[in-house]
């Protein structure tokens, strides 16, 4: 399929980006987002152009470094998915794709499509965790954990640390991804000594990196590509309000 | 720098770890402030590492090259972790856990490291179990376990379909912590480009701040090297894309040797190769073996038939197909060890029986299980590898079996380390997949996991302690020091020469075509004239690479294909040692098949004769390698022929 990007350039930090548009011809329609833009990559250098920088690591949905904002949607058009695993089959021959960087001010552009997420490593530094040194670790067995709760901590335990909840919020909030470690812990018997404090200072954390305010619109919930529920948000709202009063 | 001394503490095998501990220096809390270590890499064995040896009140500088510890490869981990816990009551135990690695490593690995392996493996889950990762429960609250490849226990524990990635946020979550509390230092976005010696002792690294270009220098009384394995010379594998060999190659220039670089581990679960724009190769869970089989048609017609797009897997009857692991292996069926199904795949597809339009597949066939348990069990069990599939081949797999080959996947060999995971360079240890020690020629499903942690929670803590208390009177050097700016000259010069060569390919190109190379000659089979080819062809390829590569931009800034142009540049040599020391091994062992030693059955010969031992080589100039040999005596256990029939 031939196709036509308009991709967001961008120097570095400090330097103002724009878009410019790269025509592209011969797509297969299996191959992935990513290997598309390697191919536009691989004609930009024999043009002695400085390649499209983007973040990607394990290109199988894990790792959680790919961060494209693809025709306005984090990740693209496919759901539950994120861009590495996004397939060309999605468009169609003749389409214009638009890809931009994350855009949320904790998040500044580092080059073209690249961002600095390690506002979330500085969330998950102030709590994200259980305090248990190597080796003090008691017979895993004596910690019994329901199957149900079980479950639903892994489910929140799924994320990837994206930010594409971040990037499809109009608010450019944190809470799908705060609340999903927050709900993990709170679910299991392991996280219960430390969980008032967690909750705390998880959220003080994400308030002073400049995340916005969660408005129930549910964009994060719905561009997740692990399918983070949002009844993660009322767990940990739950948490803060008991954590505060009690 | 003669001999190799292993470092074996005396005594039986079952009390060595012990003893060791009960003897080892230990250094007393006012001295650990005092002392620097550097650890390279954040996946489990380092992030664990970092977090333990910080929490003991050491400094620690820890260095990654993505964005975030959290990205490090072991998160794509999928089936699960082993340990000798026997909590299904099925005949496990340490013993066990100990003979089926030795064994599935096909004789080659070091029996006192994967006994000590075997008996941390209880703690490891203990451990992971109180971070609260989230592993799969029985409805009473215990502990789940499944089964994996070349046991006949139940022993893997298991996060549904995300073992590594739940594990790895247990250990990033405990770096996390340490972070915080100022003991570790995080240097995210950075690569170490060399290891720093002073009086011959590993004093420190220079690393590459990869956002601005800058070259850095960093003390530390000790270096960790945990930069994971070097799949990525066979460009298609399951790796990551930045999963690189430079760190274990630098090291391996200054003198820390290179043990059984020929020991790589082919993965026979992985969706097949689909086009040459393809950038990687996606591994489908071992797991999903003790649910699917494994088959190919029986006759070739069928299998030309499908190839050519004119019959469906579901409409080849059920006596025309042929279950070769099950026809070939009774007792462990479809739960062979990785090496051996993924020959049998091979041999099926080069006898003109594989499917798909390249003829390099085979089915794995969920049909049988989904109709004795139901479609929402085995949802239950594999439901995001299943959707993982659909995403990628765009069928559904539910319905029709899924088309796999194998595809490369892990490497047991690396940088030589004795029983403290020392290298054969003083002050420099080696950790996790990086070393080479516990899996012999052939790792098993869930071990890996395993040994990551056990490196970082369990062993290193206590062996790098081992040798710092002789180290509490060296004083922190200052980066300013002759040695730190003749290595990071070495590193300008090199990168200036990168930059200067302007040629007209790009670095991708003389990356696919290594991959070629070492795919066709140094891949699942192997033969004399074939790697002597292989050893040509890359000489050929690593001369045109520093005369025509192109690299765009300028190095004092962010340059991804620079990055990638020093990787590829290691890559290049590597590929040379690891058809060399296959040319070396004149056996068949685990993953490293000679297609000249095999039995009338297409099986290995190995040749312990003269071949039972640890191939450690030397770096002396470019192309030019010694080789040390480490003897393996087993004292514990009697080598057999390894049998899954």
């Amino acid at each position: 399929m031939d196709l036509t990007l308009k991709i967001w350039r961008q120097k570095d930090a400090k330097s103002a980006g724009k878009f410019v548009t790269y025509p592209l011809k011969n797509i297969s329609p299996n191959c992935s987002f990513l290997e598309m833009l390697d191919i536009l990559n691989e004609q930009l250098i024999q043009k002695t152009e400085e390649p499209v920088v983007f973040d990607h690591d394990c290109r199988e949905g894990i790792c959680g470094m790919c961060s494209l904002y693809i025709n306005g949607r984090p990740h693209g058009p496919d759901d539950a998915v994120t861009a590495c695993q996004l397939h060309m089959r999605k468009f169609s021959n003749g389409d214009t794709i638009v890809i931009e960087p994350w855009r949320a001010r904790p998040f500044p552009v580092i080059k073209d499509l690249m961002v600095d997420r390690s506002a979330f490593d500085k969330i998950i530094q102030e709590g994200g965790y259980i305090s248990v040194n190597t080796g003090g670790a008691a017979e895993a067995n004596n910690i019994l954990v329901g199957r149900e709760n079980s479950e639903l901590a892994m489910d929140a335990a799924a994320c990837i640390g994206c930010g594409a909840c971040v990037a499809a919020c109009k608010n450019a909030s944190a809470m799908l991804f705060v609340s999903a470690k927050v709900s993990q812990f709170a679910l299991l018997p392991q996280g219960q000594v430390e969980a008032k404090q967690r909750v705390k200072k998880m959220v003080r954390m994400m308030d002073e990196l400049g995340f916005g305010n969660c408005t129930n619109t549910y964009a994060c919930e719905a561009e997740c590509p692990k399918l983070i529920s949002r009844s993660n948000i009322a767990r940990m709202n739950r948490e803060f309000m008991c954590a505060k009063v009690i | 720098m003669a001999e190799l001394n292993s470092k074996v503490p005396k005594g039986p095998l079952t009390s060595k770890w012990s003893h060791y501990k009960d003897h080892q220096n230990l250094v007393n809390p006012s001295n650990k402030r005092k002392l620097d270590i550097i650890i390279v890499g954040t996946g489990l064995a380092g992030s664990a590492a970092a977090a333990s040896l910080g929490e003991m009140g050491f400094n620690v500088k820890i260095f990654c090259y993505q964005d975030s510890p959290r990205r490090a490869h072991s998160i794509a981990a999928q089936g699960g972790i082993n340990a000798a816990k026997n909590y299904p009551n099925d005949g496990d135990s340490i013993y066990r856990l100990f003979y089926d690695t030795i064994k599935g490593g096909d004789y080659r690995a070091r029996e006192s490291n994967v006994y000590r392996l075997a008996e941390v493996s209880n703690n490891i889950i203990d451990q992971c179990v109180a971070q609260g990762v989230p592993f799969a429960r029985e409805y009473g609250g215990s502990l789940e376990n499944r089964s994996f490849g070349g046991a006949q226990v139940s022993r893997t524990f298991f996060a549904r379909g995300q073992t590594g990635q739940q594990l790895l946020l247990g250990s990033y979550g405990a770096l996390s912590r340490q972070i915080k509390l100022g003991t570790v230092k995080l240097y995210d976005r950075h690569e170490m480009m060399d290891v720093v010696l002073v009086d011959g002792k590993a004093r420190g690294i220079i690393a590459r701040d990869l956002v601005t270009g800058k070259l850095e220098r960093h003390f530390g009384h000790a270096v960790v090297i945990a930069t994971g394995g070097y799949g990525n010379v066979f460009y298609l594998s399951t790796n990551a894309m930045g999963s690189n060999t430079s760190a274990i190659w630098q090291i391996f220039k200054k003198g820390a040797w290179f043990a059984n670089p020929c020991f790589t581990q082919i993965h026979p679960t992985c969706i097949p190769v689909h086009g040459d724009y393809q950038s990687k190769l996606t591994l489908m869970s071992e797991s999903l073996r003790n649910d699917g089989r494994i088959w190919v048609p029986k006759r070739k017609e069928d299998a030309e038939a499908h190839r050519q797009g004119k019959l469906k897997a579901n409409d080849i009857t059920e006596e025309n197909r042929d279950y070769f692991l099950e026809r070939r292996y009774p007792a462990f069926g479809n739960l062979v060890p990785r090496d051996v199904a993924s020959r049998a795949a091979k041999e099926r597809c080069d006898a003109g029986f594989g499917a798909g339009s390249t003829g390099l597949a085979v089915f794995l066939d969920f049909r049988e299980s989904i109709g004795r348990l139901g479609k929402h069990v085995i949802e239950e069990r594999y439901g995001n590898l299943f959707q993982m599939y659909e995403k990628i081949v765009d069928e559904n797999p539910y319905e029709n079996p899924m088309m796999i080959y194998p595809a490369v996947h892990y490497t047991m060999g690396g940088t030589w380390v004795d029983y403290e995971l020392q290298t054969s360079v003083t002050g420099l240890f080696a950790a996790g997949e990086a070393n080479f020690s516990d899996h012999g020629a052939n790792r098993l499903g869930a071990s890996a996991l395993m040994q990551g942690l056990a490196d970082g929670y369990f062993v290193l803590p206590y062996t790098i302690q081992n040798y710092l208390a002789g180290e509490i009177r060296v004083a922190r050097m200052s980066t300013d020091k002759a040695e730190f700016a003749e290595a990071e000259r070495g590193v300008q010069t090199r990168l200036e020469k990168l930059m200067a060569v302007k040629g007209t390919r790009s670095v991708d190109h003389f990356h696919k075509e290594l991959g070629k190379i070492m795919w066709e000659y140094v891949g699942m089979a192997r033969n004399e004239a074939g790697l002597k080819k292989a050893i040509e062809l890359i000489r050929k390829l690593r001369a045109e690479f520093w005369k025509d590569v192109k690299i765009p931009g300028t190095m004092q800034e962010l340059n991804t294909e620079l990055e990638k142009a020093n990787r590829v540049a290691d890559f290049l040599e590597l590929g040379e040692l690891l058809a060399y020391d296959a040319l070396n091994r004149n056996e068949s062992c685990g993953g490293h098949f000679r297609e000249e030693y095999q039995t009338d059955e297409g099986e290995c010969k190995r040749n312990d004769e003269d071949y039972k031992y640890v191939a450690a080589w030397e770096y002396k100039a470019e192309g030019e390698f010694i080789l040390h040999k480490e003897p393996l005596d087993y004292e514990e256990i009697e080598v057999k022929q390894r049998v899954y029939k």
